[in-house]
């Protein structure tokens, strides 16, 4: 096993890197579907949250630099970072699978973001209350859409409720992570910086297994928690990091130092 | 193509054709409710439903470097710009309804190869550089045309128009700077771009279609206000406009006989290869079929989507119906 690190580390720098690549990565995601959705009305409500997400990223990930203070801004961020420097969830970096696996992982992601942000717009970080406040009137708007979806996809054909289930089934098991609590949220919590992740989850658990119930899904039970300390927060990512990676830096780290 | 049909608008009643023409010679716009002959309706109807496909399909070659995009801005920025073009096709295909013809009847004639879109879209885009030439040329070339048709004869079209081009000109203006960042920069920079403007300049130019001479539509189109200049003379005004905006970020344009005429005060231009227009035109294009089969995919991979939604609609209208009785 990897041993945690030792070394001090800037707990509001690695804070708001998991808040930057949560969103980067999803957006990342959720932009790959442009040009490809199964309408076209969806397509433009897609790029919708491709944009928020990213928009939202860029505002994180530039505080963080600004925190860390050694001259990195949200580019150098997001495009000179090696996968193990990522501090993502594993269920935003899931590939897209069919419209309803999009739909379970952004769902999923979207309850835990709504009441993480509201949480957040009172943070006694300004910068970071000011970002969340932003953030949260589009979060909003981002679980409605995909609730509806859930509903529709759930209670529409057999074949629909069916492709949802099993994505949800999947997707399930990287659900725990999102309320992991380690040292990096202890500081932030004392600090009045952060909600406590343990609070959230039973709201989320709330009202997801209400949606779900209302989609005739069946609800997949207690999930297994992580089975090491050390997770995507820490830079145990799944493979399908590096891919997206590879794709999304390429142009940028072929022309080192160029402006675009 | 639609065929002509055997029988010209002087078939229909010719009362009611004169008092059109004398609509449109007078500068009315038509409305869906009015009156038209069978021609212009399947005229505009071919136009626009082009028009509203070459949105659509035009969304495939930006929307191939979104996960590339070199920073956090340039992703955001070429994000909503397929965005904004979806946005395009979806309110032409609404206007397209109001001439009485279903979206999902044209959009079936564009996925069976029925129907036609802009011919500039079968080419690849290959480098990043690409981002901003299309940007620059081929929302710049779109411009041009929309300008004119902002002023057509049917209602809905200029209407729709209007509010395009405005979007356009900021797609233009977005390219323009990545042209200009990229020319300014690194060596390897300008030489992509410079390869970029090489490669999409001759297509841009024939976005404007056949040339006067050789253009099956125009005279009727022109007549009943729908189009409202030659292609020919559209893209002389493209050419006008692009070659010092070319010149002011240092690029070249690969045409040697490119020169300027005092006299008529325009850029004249070489010969155009219309045999490879033809040819892209006809579907042997270098992308033609992956553009085609890439929408085909879409609407196979989405249809349990749309099935689940109207089932659910269908479900939830019962509930209705019961709470309400
Ligand atoms: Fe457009
Ligand atoms: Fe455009």
């Amino acid at each position: 096993m990897v041993p945690l690190p030792t070394a001090p580390v800037n707990a509001l720098f690695e804070y708001l890197q998991r808040l930057g690549d949560d969103r980067l990565i999803l957006g990342h995601r959720m932009s790959e579907w442009c040009g490809h959705g199964p309408i076209l009305e969806e397509d433009i409500a897609t790029a919708n949250v491709a944009l928020d997400l990213i928009g939202q990223a860029t505002m994180l990930l530039r505080l963080a630099g600004e925190v860390e203070g050694k001259g990195r801004d949200e580019d150098a961020l997001a495009y000179w970072r090696e996968a193990v420097e990522f501090r993502n969830c594993l269920l935003v970096e899931q590939p897209n699978g069919d419209f309803g696996h999009t739909v379970v992982r952004q769902f999923l992601f979207d309850v835990h973001a709504v009441l993480l942000l509201d949480g957040l717009t009172r943070s006694t970080h300004d910068g970071l209350a000011g970002i969340a406040a932003k953030s949260l009137k589009e979060a909003k708007y981002h679980v409605r859409h995909s609730g509806d979806w859930m509903l529709k996809l759930g209670d529409g054909t057999d074949e629909s409720h069916r492709r949802v289930q099993r994505s949800l089934d999947d997707l399930w098991r990287f659900t725990p992570e999102l309320f992991v609590t380690d040292a990096i949220d202890r500081e932030m919590i004392s600090a009045g910086i952060a909600p406590d992740p343990a609070v959230l989850q039973e709201q989320w658990q709330t009202i997801v297994r209400d949606v779900i119930e209302r989609a005739t899904l069946q609800h997949p039970g207690e999930a297994a928690p992580p089975a090491s300390a050390r997770g995507a927060r820490q830079g145990a990512h799944s493979e399908h990091l590096g891919h997206l990676l590879a794709e999304m830096q390429i142009v940028a780290r072929s022309h080192p130092g160029a402006t675009w | 193509m639609t065929q002509p049909r055997a029988i010209d608008a002087t078939a229909e009643d010719p009362a009611a054709v004169s008092a059109f023409e004398a609509r449109i010679a007078n500068g009315e716009s038509i409305e869906p409710k009015d009156w038209m002959p069978e021609r212009y309706r399947k005229q505009l109807i071919r136009m626009m439903s082009q028009h509203a496909h070459s949105e659509i399909v035009g969304m495939l070659p930006e929307g191939n470097w979104i996960t590339r995009a070199p920073s956090l801005r340039r992703k955001v920025g070429l994000i909503a710009k397929v965005q904004d073009e979806g946005g395009h096709g979806l309110y032409i295909y609404c206007g397209v309804e109001t001439l009485g013809v279903d979206r999902s009847e044209v959009v079936a004639q564009l996925l069976d190869g029925r129907a036609k879109y802009s011919s500039i879209f079968n080419y690849p885009t290959l480098s990043w550089a690409d981002m901003g030439v299309i940007g620059w040329l081929v929302d710049g070339a779109a411009i041009v045309n929309q300008t004119v048709l902002a002023k057509a004869s049917y209602g809905p079209y200029a209407r729709a128009m209007i509010r395009i081009c405005k979007e356009e000109n900021f797609h233009k203006r977005q390219g323009y700077e990545i042209v200009a960042t990229l020319a300014a920069g690194t060596p390897a920079q300008k030489a992509m771009v410079q390869d970029a403007v090489n490669r999409f300049w001759w297509p841009s130019l024939m976005m404007f279609g056949p040339s006067d001479t050789d253009s099956p539509n125009s005279a009727e189109l022109m007549r009943w206000r729908v189009k409202r200049r030659t292609n020919d003379e559209l893209r002389q005004r493209f050419v006008n406009l692009t070659v010092p905006q070319a010149a002011a970020v240092g690029l070249t344009l690969p045409d040697p006989a490119l020169r300027y005429d005092a006299a008529t005060e325009n850029w004249e231009f070489g010969e155009i290869d219309w045999s490879e227009f033809h040819q892209v035109v006809k579907g042997n294009g270098p992308c033609n079929r992956e553009r085609l089969e890439t929408r085909r995919a879409a609407e196979r991979d989405g249809a349990w989507v749309r099935e689940a939604a109207m089932a659910h609609a269908e479900k939830q209208r019962a509930k209705d119906r019961s709470a309400a009785a």
